[in-house]
């Protein structure tokens, strides 16, 4: 049987020539996101700003009532709703921002569901109400500092793990390329205003894993190569070890794809959020190993001799023993 | 490093059979299959999110607790001082401002107040803590401090008691396997799978359910009770109900003399025989009957309030002693109230009062389509990515794609065996450690790849190419742990369920994809002894 071959064998692509546009162009998606997510914002669910999530199946209807909904619950008198659809268009999920007063009286934001879903079942027969959730500011406060604190700690966690197994300027690449990953999945949530929950800081934690697979790969060829060759210039270093590994980061990344397609298309409609953010953070993931954590290792001059077995007093001996004979 | 010895070879295997039999209960189990209720079964318990159900985080105020302890003692003191018989007197009393404060009438009695008041503020721990702070300001005037080690302990003892009633009264909604347990100083998680609605649930659990009778001050003036104002020595309380109070919307009643309604032996919703309204029948035990009888035999003629967590039931005339230990509770009720008050006072009252801060309730409709998608997603995911690794590896790609399958069953075997919870997310959790398990497998077979290549031996080969990129794959294994330990950490709910898939399939990725299928293709290369691989 013929196999497939992705990749031809001894391939030679100069990846590092386009470093410098690379970068810049980067650098200005980071800024972009950056400004996206501090100016327009990221649409936070109810687990950060608090308030309830309502959600709705309109089970015989092809598509949700969205407007007439919007107006009708508007009515109720509990402030404008945010209505949006997951999954398929006749899934809807309807946010409301705490009712005054409800941090002291529960019973308020008890009855404001109570009341929304009640209406809506009155006037649409064949709404389900699919769940109901209900955060109050104190706890949303925890969730988001909580949320804040295992992103910070794993970043900075991980990248210490790779200064500790690899050098200083590995730890510093691999932290850019994860702040890189990072930020681009979110400028991706500011710009599209898919929901930002808790699931997504799970996805963005799974996503400072995972990139930083296809970043521990690439580095530890370079390790290796740096050992062999000694005296091979650091761009050309790089670019042989990232076009080593090409093979396996296109079936990597192929495989990660297909797994991936398959829980987008077919997977629970209410992961969707979370499954996109992997998603891209997969691939922005694979592009910054390669563009962004190997360059960062030219700038940053890492010494050539770094991972060369310095000889022990006791090699040494030997050494010298055996040359005398 | 290429020999499997056969202890070696029989302990995989085994290992391998002990997790892979492990995972058939949570299998049957979500394909709806019966499993025999004689053999043990380690399933995979769904989360809320999957299942259907409601999590409900409640929270208790610890300045309520501290308000209690200084009520508390104030009737102690008074007690204590009246039993004395040294006819000692005390006024200007305040519990206000996190301090019971009183003045002592007389300056030469002080010590002997000191003296008296000091077996009450030690603490019943072992530790031999203060749990009150005495000071004497100006001569006369003595201040009790609560200690915040005695809070502490005391909001302890509450949270500890709350989640006992909390049990009761969901056990008594007759719902199945709810999950009730601390979180934090002044925190309890309710779990409750496949309820439909929780309202039931929260009106239940946001009742205090403290009752007590209290005597109305009848000497208050209609115009100051209704400013708030209370005569000395009683408190305004308002109606449930206004129009209970005859269109008053609060009553003035005595502070002291009271009785709780807490020992009681029983709660039942009846039927007024008269107007067939809706009441609560209460039962007190021996002691809270003889204070029922007592109470009722000193006042009779008089009015006296029945009040549930502070607001006034109703207010009906003593007409006659009440003697047999039982009484009947009426305030306008509806049946559900009533039979939600009946189970409340039955499960008795909570120590604390209890606020829902955090909701989530997902319908069992959802859950169930949650499921069902995610297992085809996973099952069309896993075999799409199948072919492509067979049809990129050939035989290398076969014993990939076995360990694939091991490697899922291994994780539900494993999940079972520690009896942790499958989340939506964790599904998500399935579909990502397939992948990466396969990405240990790809780095493998591309190294071997590469080094013949380079013109290795086929036995060489494959050597190198399991040592060489191990060292890749622990690297990033290790990382993948760091992130979901800190996941874990700081997660919540769904979130830790998948953080948990996450871990155990870091762990099983590494033995079925590097172990196992080591050990596979060292027994073919022996047996076999190809010339060249296909690869």
């Amino acid at each position: 049987m013929k196999l497939l071959k992705l990749v031809p064998d001894d391939t030679n692509i100069h990846f590092l020539k386009w470093r410098v546009p690379f970068y810049v162009i980067s650098i200005i998606l980071m800024a972009a996101s950056w400004g996206l997510v501090l100016t327009k914002g990221l649409n936070l669910g109810v687990d950060f700003v608090g308030g309830q999530m309502i959600r709705v199946t309109f089970v015989q209807s092809p598509e949700a009532p969205v407007v007439e909904l919007r107006e009708q619950v508007a009515k109720l008198g509990y402030g404008e709703p945010v209505i949006q659809r997951y999954g398929k268009p006749n899934e809807i999920s309807i946010r409301m921002k705490l009712p005054e007063g409800a941090d002291h009286d529960a019973a308020l934001s008890d009855r404001m569901a109570r009341t929304i879903t009640a209406d809506i079942k009155q006037n649409h027969t064949d709404a389900r109400i699919d769940g109901v959730d209900s955060v109050s500011g104190k706890v949303s406060k925890e969730l988001g500092w909580d949320a804040f604190k295992a992103l910070g700690f794993a970043a900075l966690a991980v990248a210490a793990y790779i200064w500790l197994r690899f050098e200083w300027q590995f730890g510093v690449g691999a932290l850019f390329a994860l702040v890189h990953d990072v930020t681009l999945t979110l400028g991706l949530f500011a710009i599209t205003g898919m929901e930002f929950d808790l699931n997504i800081v799970a996805a963005l934690l799974t996503l400072i894993g995972y990139s930083l697979n296809d970043t521990i790969v690439v580095y530890d060829r370079i390790r290796e190569n740096m050992k062999k060759f000694r005296k091979m210039p650091m761009p050309e270093l790089l670019d042989l070890s990232v076009n080593e590994t090409l093979a396996r980061t296109i079936v990597t990344s192929l495989s990660m794809l297909i797994t991936l397609t398959a829980l987008l298309l077919l997977g629970p409609d209410v992961i969707f959020g979370f499954t996109a953010a992997i998603t891209l953070g997969i691939f922005v993931g694979t592009y910054s190993s390669i563009y962004m954590a190997a360059p960062i290792l030219i700038w940053l001059k890492v010494n050539p001799n770094s991972f060369v077995p310095t000889e022990s007093a006791m090699d040494k001996q030997e050494r010298l023993a055996r040359e005398r004979g | 490093m290429s020999e499997f010895p056969r202890w070696k070879v029989i302990w995989l295997w085994a290992l391998t059979l002990v997790c892979v039999i492990a995972a058939i209960p949570s299998l049957t189990s979500t394909m709806g299959l019966p499993w025999p209720a004689s053999l043990p079964e380690p399933k995979v318990n769904l989360g809320l999110d999957l299942a259907g159900g409601s999590h409900i985080l409640l929270e208790a105020d610890p300045s309520q607790v501290r308000q209690q302890r200084l009520e508390g003692m104030e009737e102690s003191v008074r007690t204590k001082l009246k039993q004395d018989g040294k006819s000692i007197r005390i006024s200007d009393i305040s519990n206000r401002e996190g301090a019971l404060t009183f003045v002592v009438a007389e300056p030469s009695q002080v010590d002997a107040v000191r003296e008296a008041v000091l077996p009450l503020t030690s603490g019943a721990g072992l530790t031999g803590q203060r749990d009150w702070d005495i000071n004497v300001i100006d001569g006369n005037r003595f201040m009790l401090k609560p200690t915040d080690a005695g809070v502490n302990q005391a909001v302890t003892q509450a949270m500890d008691t709350a989640v006992e009633v909390v049990r009761k009264r969901i056990d008594a909604l007759g719902t199945k396997e709810p999950t009730i347990i601390r979180s934090g100083p002044t925190r309890i998680v309710v779990q409750v799978p496949g309820l439909q609605d929780p309202q039931a649930l929260k009106n239940l659990l946001g009742q205090t359910a403290k009752l007590e009778f209290k005597l109305v001050d009848t000497a208050a003036l209609p115009s100051d009770v209704a400013q708030g104002i209370a005569p000395a020595g009683s408190e305004i309380v308002p109606f449930i109900n206004p129009s209970e109070g005859g269109g008053a919307p609060a009553i003035a009643v005595k502070r002291l003399g009271g009785i709780r309604g807490d020992q009681l032996t029983n709660a039942q919703q009846t039927n007024n025989q008269q107007t067939n309204e809706p009441v609560v029948n209460i039962v007190f035990n021996s002691e809270g009957g003889a204070k029922f009888a007592k109470l009722t035999t000193q006042n009779t003629g008089k009015q006296f309030a029945i009040i549930l967590d502070g607001k006034v039931l109703s207010a009906p005339t003593i007409n006659e002693p009440i003697l047999g230990g039982s009484a009947i509770i009426s305030g306008r009720f509806t049946t559900e109230s009533a039979n939600a008050l009946a189970i409340s006072l039955r499960s008795g009252a909570l120590p604390v009062d209890l606020k829902v801060v955090e909701e989530r309730t997902v319908g069992p409709d959802l859950g169930a389509d949650s499921i069902r998608k995610g297992m085809i997603a996973m099952g069309v995911g896993t075999l799409a990515l199948m072919v492509f690794i067979m049809v990129t590896y050939g035989r290398f790609g076969v014993y990939a794609n076995i360990a694939l399958v091991v490697n899922v069953l291994m994780i539900l075997g494993i999940m079972g065996i520690i009896g942790t919870t499958l989340t939506l997310p964790g599904i998500a959790g399935f579909v990502l450690t397939i992948g990466a398990a396969v990405d240990a497998n790809v780095l493998i077979n591309e190294r071997i790849r590469e080094e013949r290549h380079r013109g290795r031996k086929v036995i060489q080969s494959v050597e190198l190419g399991y040592t060489e990129a191990s060292r890749a794959i622990f690297d990033a294994n290790i990382t993948n742990v760091i992130a979901a330990v800190l996941m874990f950490a700081f997660g919540s709910g769904p979130v830790k369920g998948f953080a948990v898939v996450l871990m155990i399939g870091i762990a099983t990725s590494v033995f079925t994809a590097v172990t196992l299928t080591r050990m596979w293709v060292m027994q073919w290369l022996r047996r076999a002894r190809p010339a060249d691989l296909n690869l």
